[in-house]
């Protein structure tokens, strides 16, 4: 925010007004930029949900509003192995939060091992995405309750994804620790994998607890 | 001493070819998406110029009926995604950080990014109009289960380019929104607490705030539009379970507001340029800047009220009506502010100042219809009428592309180093005044006598204010050659800009015409209160004279 200090002002050699830290070299010759990247994240993050919450609106509406709404022959979905996939990716939110919580300690081994340990539970939680939709006896056009499970949860899986991917990057990062925006990076990381997590129980709730 | 730093920085390459690639500076930017924009202007100027060709006589004899329906369809989305938001984008990249004393916006690599998907969505756009069955023509909304005919079957159409197109401008418009937050909520100079911000800035952050809120949903419902298109889904086909006003829901909760994000940038330019020009500072200027967010605030809960007619429920319409007309209550503040503004100041009528002046008197007149479209039984009559085209195009072009004009006359020098020439202004100003009135208020009686919009043909009935329309778009199609003129003749041998032309109170004064690279390199000033000191004779900033110095010695 604004500092109130006295900036540099014309004829005063050096004090660097507070805008001046390490930051971005752009490519036409710019000075240095502080990183607000994390800002941006944020910002990012909240306007991100709102497609979500539009997605899940759409959901609502077109739930109250059918005659039928499972496919022909279709009761309603399977839930428990669902379920337990869920409590992985959920725990997942507990073993990030470890990493970071041994970063801050500076335990570099188990820190890596625990993001490790996230992305793998992430792979898991894919895993049981892929098995379910296979198993599934409709298809993405066998009506509008298909329609949207398919919508939901693919979109929901591009971000288990590139959260999978966001981690990796951060993870080699971790041994090139001269690359550069190292701890944004982990911190971005951890936040958007708290967000898909946080989107995940608002879809579990609407797919498979809702009838 | 400033000077020297802003010698021996390197200046930025001097040629014009830096428009025309890869930059990541915000000054660049801003530039090339003015006259990206200005390009797209004149594209979508010689659609309505065939509009209204076609409706100066009642019989459809200028274009075939299917022909005019992707013309009105294509004029709505160039202005709207390919004219209007580029051009303030434009003016958030050249203003926002010279007027918070940052060096450039936070993401400068973003930036480019941002602007450069401009020109490919714009080049798809134009390319539907290559396509067998041509592009989009199903109005600017796209409303299913108009939008999901298709009646070729081919998979390429029109109508996908067109989801393709808007999907992309939401995407680049999002990117754009992240980095002007960020920039103002990070990059203000030392002692410019936000209340200490030109309007411009709290009516940028506003519009950007909406952006964030809204272009999601959007973007999503867009998405679903085109599964249903291309992929056999029905979200929105009610024989397969969908909902078509669903897609209503999404597209208006986006693109109401989206008015208001061109409309509120445009307050802040007339809340800049009015103390400039009565010499007196901003009457209200907290109540002014607190207004621009109580409006993203009720902007986001009005959308309802595009969609009386579309069966909502009753309680929906009563809550929605009430909301839309509290709308009224900030931006009268506005107004009345900028009256009080003006009131005893010592007022030139420059060509910038004309075109504020006559942007707020056609906001006033948008405004009042405005009311009358809130109120149920009125919008239930005039539904699908011409009185509202009349009432959007007071507003899109009436006040915010006038409002655009009085930005580019008062902060051309600024940017270019040339000035515009004042009397092809004021002939700009009067065509298009003239202009604008003529061709847009005959559309009022036009609605409340129930023509319907989107018809090439018509009763000869309406056929008297139809001439009248169609000559008031003549003359805005001919007041555009002065305004070019005005650009290329100041560009190539305008007189030299000074600093500060206008005698104006602002960070972005204190600089050269154009400012360095970098605006103010490591020289940040401090600011020491509030904009619009005019008559107070206090300084802005600390150790003004010095910089006042050095724009002396650059000059001389």
């Amino acid at each position: 925010m604004t500092s109130t200090s006295a900036g540099a002002a014309p004829g005063e050699a050096g004090g660097p007004g507070q805008n001046l830290g390490p930051g971005e070299a752009s490519s036409t010759g710019h000075h240095a930029h502080p990183d607000h990247s994390l800002t941006g994240f944020v910002l990012f993050l909240a306007s991100e949900s709102l497609v979500f919450l539009a997605f899940f609106a759409g959901y609502a509406v077109l739930k109250n509003g059918a005659l039928s709404w499972y496919p022909a022959g279709v009761e309603g979905l399977e839930w428990r192995e669902p379920l337990r996939y869920t409590a992985v990716l959920l725990s997942s939110s507990g073993t990030i939060a470890l990493a970071e919580h041994f970063l801050a300690r500076g335990r570099l081994g188990l820190f890596r091992g625990f993001w490790l340990l996230t992305m793998a539970m992430g792979a898991v939680f894919l895993a049981g995405q892929v098995l379910e939709w296979r198993g599934l006896a409709f298809g993405f056009t066998d009506g509008v309750f298909a329609n949207l499970f398919y919508l939901l949860t693919g979109f929901h899986g591009l971000h288990v994804a590139a959260g999978i991917v966001l981690m990796g990057v951060t993870l080699a990062r971790s041994f090139t620790p001269s690359a550069g925006g190292g701890h944004k990076g982990l911190q971005a990381a951890g936040l958007f994998w708290h967000f898909v997590d946080v989107i995940w129980v608002v879809l579990f709730l609407l797919l498979y607890v809702w009838r | 001493m400033v000077s020297t730093a802003a010698t021996s920085t390197p200046p930025a390459p001097g040629s014009w070819l830096r428009y025309l690639g890869w930059s990541t500076d915000a000054k660049v930017i801003g530039i090339q998406y003015i006259a990206t924009a200005l390009i797209f202007l004149l594209v979508g100027g010689f659609l309505a110029m065939v509009i209204r060709g076609e409706l100066i006589t009642p019989e459809a004899d200028l274009v075939d009926r299917t022909v005019y329906n992707a013309l009105y369809t294509m004029h709505g989305t160039i202005m709207l995604f390919l004219f209007i938001f580029p051009v303030l984008n434009g003016l958030n990249n050249l203003l926002v950080p010279l007027m918070i004393g940052a060096p450039d916006m936070a993401f400068p690599r973003l930036n480019a990014v941002a602007f450069w998907m401009v020109p490919v969505f714009g080049l798809i756009l134009m390319a539907s109009f290559l396509v067998p069955g041509g592009p989009a023509a199903s109005g600017w909304w796209s409303y299913p289960p108009v939008s999901l005919q298709n009646p070729l079957g081919i998979l390429l159409n029109g109508q996908a380019l067109w989801i393709l197109a808007v999907a992309l401008s939401g995407v680049s418009s999002i990117i754009g929104a992240l980095n002007v937050v960020t920039t103002i909520l990070r990059l203000r100079a030392p002692g410019m607490g936000l209340f200490r911000m030109p309007i411009f800035c709290w009516t940028a952050l506003s519009a950007q705030l909406i952006q964030l809120a809204g272009l999601p949903v959007l973007t999503g419902g867009a998405v679903m539009l085109l599964l249903d298109l291309v992929a056999g889904t029905s979200f929105y086909r009610p024989e397969g379970g969908g909902d078509p006003v669903l897609y209503q829901h999404f597209f208006w909760f986006y693109s109401h507001p989206a008015v208001y994000v061109i409309i509120l940038p445009i307050f802040g330019v007339f809340s800049e340029l009015l103390p400039v020009y009565a010499r007196k500072p901003l009457f209200g200027y907290t109540v002014v800047a607190i207004a621009s967010l109580v409006i993203v605030g009720l902007s986001l809960i009005v959308w309802v009220h595009h969609m009386f007619p579309s069966g909502v429920a009753q309680w929906m319409r009563d809550l929605f009506m009430v909301t839309t007309m509290l709308i009224a209550v900030p931006t009268g503040i506005k107004v009345f502010a900028w009256v009080a503004t003006l009131w005893r100041g010592k007022i030139r009528l420059t060509s910038a100042m004309l075109f504020a002046l006559g942007g707020i008197v056609n906001f006033v007149f948008a405004g009042i219809t405005g009311v009358m479209l809130a109120t149920v039984p009125i919008d239930i009559h005039v539904n699908n009428t011409y009185f509202v085209v009349g009432h959007f195009h007071y507003v899109i072009y009436g006040a915010a592309t006038m409002g655009v004009y009085a930005a580019i006359y008062h902060w051309f020098g600024k940017f270019t180093g040339r000035m515009l020439y004042e009397g092809l202004g004021k002939l700009h100003f009067v065509l298009t005044f003239i202009g604008t009135n003529l061709n847009f208020l005959p559309m009022h009686p036009l609605g409340l006598m129930g023509m319907p919009r989107r018809v090439s043909s018509y009763d000869p009935e309406f056929a008297f204010w139809n001439v009248l329309a169609s000559l008031g778009a003549f003359i805005l199609g001919v007041s555009i050659i002065p305004f070019l003129l005005n650009l290329v003749s100041s560009l190539v041998r305008g007189a030299k800009a000074p600093a500060n032309p206008w005698n104006a109170i602002g960070l972005e004064w204190l600089l050269p015409s154009p400012p360095p690279a970098e605006n103010f390199e490591e020289h940040i000033p401090t600011v020491l209160r509030g904009p619009y000191g005019y008559g107070s004779g206090e300084p802005l900033v600390e150790h003004q004279e010095r910089y006042e110095q050095a724009l002396r010695e650059v000059a001389a």
